[in-house]
């Protein structure tokens, strides 16, 4: 179902000139209450007045991630503090976390923007939804809780932990829908197994899946594993959380809210902006932000907008899977690696589990790539004495990943659950190369 | 004879969290031995109803299985093990891992071999005494 098709549905032509009026409004806006942008844009001599279409976007300065680190806590607040509402933090693995503030009207259309989501993968108000994003400052769990109330659905705010107290709410209040990471989603899955509960036993319909890359083949193992159709959504805390873009039925690439989040995708290395179709980094300008509004925010993550209509009827653009981050790639021997090609190998492999984990050392001066891999127990069923199944396994694996990235690597199999699997983003690398 | 496999990694503390579960679930064990490579290692157990033992390991997480040896039965002096391995040898019947279990206060010789059929010929032709479960 289309929640707002005046909005999802808009010609393109409108839509353009919606989305030029509203950056018109958002740089004065920002040019007038945050000082970083005033002084960047005066630095670049430029005004206002000099934006007056959706085109001239290309004329503003860019942000980052640094740049919301610079200014922790509030710099880039535009909102005085009376009119903010809520914060929400992002991650900081290093340095400062990114704190954002949201307004009343921001959380209004958030859970706007939510609803179309959550529409899209056919939820309504009959549905008991479970959301098993962590909540607190990570905007997942709210962001899809406030989604879920607006659409006057159900909402159970199960949150990370506690898995088999999870499985049996899931079975118990006949839940149709559920939020999560795709990785807790397995996790879930495999607790189920652990349980003796099976899919059938339960009235899952629908998923939604993000925070963290997951592939195609991910997605049929949770279909299969807990019995619903898997969708994406995609969204970062920086530019709102989730609800940024989501699949229709088409599984056809992500629409993105194009009328509040302004998609463009650049290189990451001149900054130049690309064509439609080509693969660069994604950036983002909020539209209609009052909180932190962002100009330009470079999200490091890589994929394309997709050229052409979706059959489903709205025209708002779509993004293809996120390819990797740009800040993710490791340089190994000077190759480009991303882990989500080691995950499409592995997830090619039945006797592997799609967990794993990187790690990157320098040995006598030459950098070495080990990938640990779990083996899921239920491939070995039919019966083994020998370690023979394993070391074949372990060949097969580095020849894989040999053809695919171009590398030679390490591979060690572990036993299942030994690798940690976390409830909210996954990590994957370590890298222990200590560079002079 | 049915004898428990189990797949683990070659470093501390593996070995006792599997005798663990299996003392946690009361199973008897009759022989055990371990085949290692720097990497991983596999341990073979003679135990009392290898199914459960192994349905025990897999809810534990482990991966294990569970395949048939035979377990000859040997008489307590010098030369017992090297005159029933003969008899296999002779025949061209190889063995693919051998090791000894004590079931019920009795020495038995527990192996693989390459060729089943022949080995229960054997087994037959020479009165062996197999233990069977």
């Amino acid at each position: 179902m289309i929640w707002n098709s005046n909005k999802e549905c808009m010609p393109r032509e409108e839509l353009r000139d919606l989305q030029g009026r509203r950056l018109h409004k958002v740089v004065a806006y920002v040019y007038h209450n945050v000082p970083f942008y005033r002084n960047k844009m005066q630095e670049m001599d430029i005004s206002p007045d000099d934006i007056n279409s959706i085109d001239d976007i290309v004329k503003l300065p860019f942000t980052t991630k640094q740049d919301l680190r610079d200014n922790y806590p509030f710099g880039l607040q535009a909102a005085p503090q009376s009119e903010i509402v809520r914060i929400h933090a992002s991650t900081g693995t290093t340095g400062n976390p990114t704190i954002v503030g949201y307004t009343r009207k921001d959380i209004g259309i958030w859970s706007e923007c939510m609803s179309r989501c959550l529409s899209a993968y056919g939820v309504g108000r009959d549905d008991v939804f479970s959301v098993a994003y962590g909540y607190g400052l990570f905007t997942g769990g709210l962001g899809a809780h406030y989604g879920v109330e607006n659409l006057g659905g159900t909402v159970i705010p199960t949150s990370t932990g506690n898995t088999e107290k999870h499985v049996r709410l899931l079975r118990d209040l006949g839940v149709t829908g559920i939020a999560c990471t795709p990785s807790y989603a397995l996790h879930l899955a495999e607790t189920m197994e652990k349980m003796g509960i099976k899919a059938s036993d339960l009235k899952l319909k629908m998923g939604a899946f993000g925070a963290e890359p997951w592939t195609e083949n991910m997605r049929k193992e949770i279909e299969s594993r807990l019995g619903l159709k898997a969708y994406n959504l995609y969204g970062l805390s920086e530019v709102m959380g989730p609800s940024v873009s989501y699949e229709c039925e088409c599984q056809d690439g992500s629409h993105i809210n194009e009328d509040h989040f302004y998609p463009e995708i650049i290189d990451p290395v001149t900054c130049e902006r690309l064509p439609d179709g080509t693969s660069g980094e994604l950036v983002f300008t909020t539209l209609t932000k009052e909180g932190m509004p962002v100009l330009r925010y470079r999200t490091r993550d890589l994929t394309r907008l997709l050229p052409g209509e979706c059959s489903c009827g709205r025209t708002f653009v779509r993004m293809d899977r996120i390819a990797g981050r740009s800040d993710d790639m490791l340089i190994i021997r000077g190759i480009n690696v991303f882990p989500s090609q080691v995950e499409s190998v592995l997830l090619s492999i039945p006797e592997c589990a799609p967990r794993f984990k990187l790690i990157v050392d320098r040995v006598n001066n030459l950098d070495t790539l080990t990938v640990q891999v779990e083996v899921r127990q239920d491939y070995f069923a039919q019966g083994f004495d020998t370690l023979s199944p394993f070391t074949d396994l372990e060949k097969l694996v580095a020849a894989k990943l040999k053809s695919v990235l171009s590398i030679a690597a390490k591979v060690q199999i572990k036993t299942p659950g030994t690798l940690a699997r976390s409830e909210g983003k996954t990590k994957f690398v370590e890298d222990r190369r200590v560079l002079e | 004879m049915k004898q428990l496999s189990v797949f683990l990694e070659n470093k501390a503390g593996t070995v006792v969290e599997v005798l663990k579960e299996l003392k946690a679930a009361g199973v008897q064990l009759h022989a055990i031995s371990i085949a290692d490579t720097a990497e991983y290692g596999i341990c073979r157990l003679i135990c009392d109803d290898a199914q459960n033992a192994c349905q025990v390991l897999r809810s534990c997480g482990f991966v294990s299985s569970v395949t048939d040896v035979f377990a000859v039965r040997m008489d307590d002096k010098p030369g017992s093990a090297a005159d029933i391995v003969e008899m296999f040898t002779a025949a061209g019947v190889g063995l693919a891992y051998l090791y000894s279990a004590i079931i019920g206060g009795t020495p038995f010789l527990v192996f693989r071999t390459d060729d089943s059929d022949k080995a229960v010929d054997i087994i037959a032709s020479n009165g062996l005494s197999v233990a069977e479960f």
